[in-house]
């Protein structure tokens, strides 16, 4: 098939120039890449890839300063916002953000996610849920969903023996400190457009020094749920977002 | 309508067919070959793209570049299309 680009054409979407040309080393699918894309498109787009400081998690995004064009820091396990918290005190003037999956914010550094949001640090916090801890091989996370098939729950997570999947977005959703807290996903292109919209108002409200904007990414995971990308998303849809709905949690009275 | 079309680094794509799924034209296929990373990858495989974007929205990989064709008004007030068309 042709592929002839002519005269009267534009170029209407093209890569953002604050990723690098690494190549992604996620799984085929993977909704990091398209997270990772948006996040970078709306950093370029507002002019402050150079004000920005990114803070790299520990998980399948560990390598995220590897992709991301902005100054980057790599923190400990769970303790991002920590280390988010550390950068925003000492450089006020920067755009803070961190990135997490649920395996580091929602596991072993809620305590450090509580504590970041209710002290209300003026950082984004973004974190991308999966239900799986997809890079140590597919084990159950505090997110896995009731009756997910993981492999450390090979029968299905039992409520009564694991516990239930946990909404840390709307826990703290409840903390004062938290200024604008929503929940996306990046199955289609009308999520991905509602994503980057979010992080825009993030990065906006962070201008105005408003607190804690906590957006969380519904992803997918075809090589820990055992799926087609395609197939990953469906599933997606029908199980993740009647348990992990979508939309705005906490919104500001200047948005409603 | 509107025409477009795209061009897919084929040697990023990972063949997750996310795009081919997201595109309402259908205009989009895997290839019959493979990349140097062992994927299929996607590839044009009819000429109706309209441009729309979306399959470079869903790209985990940003491998996919967009093109559209600009409206007839636009051009007529871009000096550099006027010109090559006097």
């Amino acid at each position: 098939m042709s592929m002839t680009i002519s005269d009267n054409m534009e170029t209407v979407y093209q890569k953002p120039a604050t990723l690098t040309e690494t190549p992604m080393h996620y799984c085929p699918g993977c909704g990091h890449g398209v997270v990772h894309r948006v996040l970078m498109e709306v950093i370029e787009e507002m002019g402050i890839a150079e004000q920005t400081i990114g803070v790299a998690p520990v998980g399948c995004s560990v390598f995220a300063y590897h992709y991301m064009n902005v100054d980057m820091q790599a923190a400990p396990h769970g303790r991002a916002s920590a280390v988010a918290t550390g950068v925003r005190r000492v450089l006020p003037e920067k755009y803070v953000y961190s990135y997490q999956g649920d395996g580091d914010l929602a596991a072993i550094g809620t305590g450090e996610t509580i504590h970041t949001v209710n002290r209300g640090e003026n950082i984004l916090m973004v974190f991308v849920n999966n239900g799986i801890y997809g890079m140590t091989g597919g084990q159950m996370a505090p997110t896995s969903l009731c009756g997910m098939v993981t492999s450390t729950s090979p029968y299905g997570r039992d409520e009564h023996v694991m516990g239930h999947p946990l909404k840390i977005t709307e826990m703290i959703a409840q903390l004062p400190g938290a200024y604008y807290v929503a929940r996306h996903a990046v199955h289609t292109p009308t999520a991905v457009r509602k994503l980057k919209k979010a992080f825009k108002t993030s990065f906006e409200m962070q201008k105005q020094k408003k607190g804690t904007c906590f957006i969380e990414v519904v992803s997918n995971c075809p090589s820990g749920w055992k799926m087609t990308p395609v197939e990953a998303n469906d599933w997606m849809e029908k199980n993740m977002f009647p348990y992990y709905p979508l939309g705005d949690i906490k919104v500001p009275a200047t948005m409603k | 309508m509107i025409s477009g079309t795209v061009t897919i680094a084929t040697e990023i794509c990972k063949g997750c067919e996310l795009c081919i799924v997201s595109c309402p034209q259908d205009s989009l296929g895997l290839s019959p070959s493979i990349n140097h990373k062992g994927f299929r990858f996607a590839q044009l495989v009819q000429d109706n793209c309209t441009g729309c974007t979306n399959c470079a929205l869903v790209c985990p990989d940003s491998a996919i570049t967009v093109y559209r064709e600009t409206k007839s008004s636009k051009r007529a007030s871009n000096p550099l299309v006027a010109s090559q068309a006097a």
